[in-house]
């Protein structure tokens, strides 16, 4: 096993076996089981399905009304006048009931009266009341697909051509967006995390002054890579026990959590590209914090100095909306190639157009060499500056540390 | 082959040079004590040695080659700044260590134990540092600069923090690997300790070079000439004797450039003084050393 490599597996397994590493790769799927299993108990209490019979009365003042009262548990009930109907609310025989207004075909008016104060009347007691007034004005016609058809209008799908005029492999919309806003996240957290345990580690190592140690076993280089290598594998791991949990745990929700992950059907070229981009977003973001490490005398203020770069690394999530409402605009190509910016810019575009090649090209190979040259100046500000103790380099030394070496 | 060679070697740090034209040479089966006071560049000098930091100019090779990633293998480094990783087991600490200098992880568990063994600490080996005392983490760093059986041992103030008893025994230690022929440089303030157990010695101040060379030869350029006598009688007066000196039980005589030892020593028989100590006058290392700083801060 090379140095780097011993390195790398001595990072890995201390960073996975810290507290905080296993407390929070836990804590995200039983934080979302728990979310969806309280989420599922409230929505069960707030609209329980209907179980047995329920009486809704109605008045119809037009004496046009008579057709579809049964609809499942649900019957409507018809009172001559207002006052019965409102004796049968008062006695809890109905749950509420409605007047059909004898203006209604000229106003459209119902006035509807219940006992319960809520937000809006309750989805399936509205639909009952819409598919009964429905029917019965189309009681003319006899066609029941007509009638059908005028209950749901429009169920539509939508295809997305490519200029010689076949059906386009990114359909775009919902689910081509989120995936890669999800990709998006994962890779904001995961590089924050680990480069995070990465600073932490580097202001441990200075502090409890093992650096001096290591430095006179192993090059700079090969430790700066051998951290890097570890902790990104760490960090891998995290987001590869995330995205297993979260497989798992679409077995169990609700079918309407069920449908959105049904639709995530991720096509292999992002997969692809999200690979790509995440390994090389990593990288770039560990090196420069690994640097910010190197610069400052305690863990407390490289957590400081390497705020910038995260700072720098979420600027795409503040152009968000700007983002996809303008997927091609030059700004959202400037951000696409700046290596910072990259990863998280692509992400979001996948989703929204069809990126051209070429910007890819050139952002993938910025990329890269913006994490070489950032390695380089990186081994050698380690080598500078890691054991000065309780000291913070000012700009010219740091300067002078890139030149020299 | 000497074990190590520093030709001329220079750093600079901003305008100040820390080490300034710095040479020397330790062989096989040498204890080098390196001396000066704080700041001196001692430090800096072991860094550069250990490829730590690189020198501004001028040449360091050791075992005969620049160092290379594989000939740090060949060096234990206890550095003056100690420090263990907090959370990790003894035997964990000592086999990550051992593995970066190139050990074999199941050859280097046996010679942890066989170590562990001979310093009384094999029962701790599962404790993790921060459980131990400051006086057994300092033996667990001193076998972790050993376990791979360096050729050449660098000690940055090896008994800094030991009490008494673990002192003598890092002593004893240190004299063993001279006899299996180890190259050993050791960086102290404590004079006694080189005195006790250094063959040369190399005193820097303020970068450079004051004194180098063997122990003993060192002492002879600085001794005056002078005797310490302890006697039971009544001198009287003495030719060629220039002064003396009152110690607690002695008189030192100082003689001048024409009388020597011998000459005194026939005068104090002929007068019939009864002389119980009859010593040459040599100063301390701590006393060469502080009239050597003193010298140059003057």
């Amino acid at each position: 096993m090379t140095k780097t490599a011993i390195i790398a597996r001595h990072e890995f397994v201390n960073t996975i076996r810290r507290k905080s590493y296993i407390l929070f790769t836990l804590a995200f799927p039983l934080l979302a089981l728990l979310v969806m299993l309280v989420s599922q108990v409230i929505s069960g209490l707030n609209r329980p399905e209907v179980m047995e019979k329920e009486l809704i009365g109605y008045v119809d003042e037009t004496a046009g009304f008579t057709l579809h009262t049964v609809q499942g548990k649900i019957e409507l009930q018809p009172f001559t006048t207002g006052d019965t109907a409102l004796r049968a609310l008062l006695d809890k025989d109905i749950k509420e009931y409605f007047i059909i207004p004898r203006d209604y075909l000229q106003t459209g008016l119902i006035q509807r009266y219940t006992l319960e104060r809520e937000l809006e009347p309750g989805g399936e007691t509205l639909t009952v009341i819409r598919n009964f007034l429905l029917t019965n004005l189309l009681k003319e016609k006899n066609e029941t697909a007509v009638i059908e058809r005028v209950k749901s209008p429009l169920n539509m799908v939508s295809t997305v051509l490519t200029e010689t005029g076949e059906a386009a492999p990114n359909q775009g919309g919902f689910a081509t967006f989120i995936i890669p806003y999800i990709f998006s996240l994962l890779l904001l957290m995961s590089i924050f995390f680990s480069s995070g345990y990465l600073l932490q580690g580097l202001g441990e190592e200075k502090e409890n002054r093992v650096m001096e140690i290591l430095l006179s076993s192993v090059s700079s280089r090969a430790l700066l890579a051998g951290k890097i290598m570890g902790l990104g594998a760490a960090g891998l791991l995290q987001v590869i026990v995330w995205l297993v949990s979260a497989n798992f745990l679409a077995r169990f929700a609700s079918s309407t959590f069920g449908a959105v992950i049904g639709m995530l059907q991720v096509p292999a070229d992002f997969l692809v590209l999200g690979v790509i981009y995440f390994v090389l977003g990593y990288l770039l973001f560990a090196v420069l914090m690994a640097g910010a490490g190197a610069v400052s005398p305690t863990a407390r203020e490289a957590q400081q100095t390497s705020t910038l770069f995260s700072l720098a690394g979420v600027v795409p999530l503040f152009f968000m909306t700007f983002i996809i409402e303008n997927p091609n605009h030059v700004v959202s190509r400037l951000l696409t190639i700046f290596p910072i910016t990259a990863p998280l810019t692509v992400m979001m575009r996948y989703g929204l157009t069809d990126i051209p090649w070429w910007e890819l090209a050139v952002s993938i190979v910025l990329l890269i060499l913006a994490i070489g040259g950032s390695f380089v100046l990186c081994a050698r500000l380690f080598r500078t500056f890691l054991l000065m103790y309780g000291k913070r380099p000012d700009f010219k030394e740091i300067v002078r540390s890139f030149r020299s070496a | 082959m000497h074990t190590v060679e520093v030709n001329h070697v220079n750093k600079i740090y901003g305008n100040r040079a820390v080490v300034k034209d710095v040479t020397f040479t330790v062989s096989p089966g040498e204890i080098l004590g390196l001396i000066g006071p704080n700041g001196a560049g001692k430090t800096t000098t072991i860094r550069m040695m250990m490829d730590i930091i690189k020198p501004d100019s001028g040449d360091i090779r050791i075992l005969g080659e620049k160092l290379t990633e594989a000939s740090k293998n060949s060096i234990g480094y206890l550095p003056e700044e100690r420090g263990l990783y907090k959370k990790l087991s003894v035997m964990e600490s000592i086999l990550y260590f051992a593995t970066l200098k190139g050990m074999d992880r199941q050859a280097a568990r046996q010679r942890a134990e066989d170590l562990l063994k001979q310093v009384e600490l094999l029962p701790h080996a599962h404790k993790k540092i921060e459980e131990l005392s400051r006086g057994m983490g300092q033996i667990i760093q001193f076998v972790v600069t050993i376990i791979h059986d360096p050729k050449l041992i660098i000690l940055d103030e090896p008994f800094a923090g030991l009490d008494p008893v673990n002192t003598q025994f890092l002593k004893n230690v240190i004299i063993d690997l001279r006899r299996q022929g180890k190259t050993v440089i050791m960086s102290t303030h404590r004079m006694n300790e080189i005195e006790e157990i250094c063959d040369r010695i190399l005193m820097i101040n303020r970068g450079q070079t004051v004194l180098y060379g063997e122990l003993a030869g060192i002492k002879k350029k600085f001794r005056n000439n002078s005797v310490l006598v302890e006697y039971e009688g009544q001198l009287s007066m003495i030719p060629g004797v220039t002064g003396t000196h009152k110690h607690d039980h002695a008189v030192e005589l100082l003689l001048d450039a024409g009388t020597t030892p011998q000459m005194l020593l026939e005068e104090l028989v002929r007068q019939g003084v009864t002389i119980n100590r009859f010593e040459l006058s040599t100063p301390s290392l701590h006393e060469i050393f502080l009239r050597v700083v003193g010298e140059e801060h003057d």
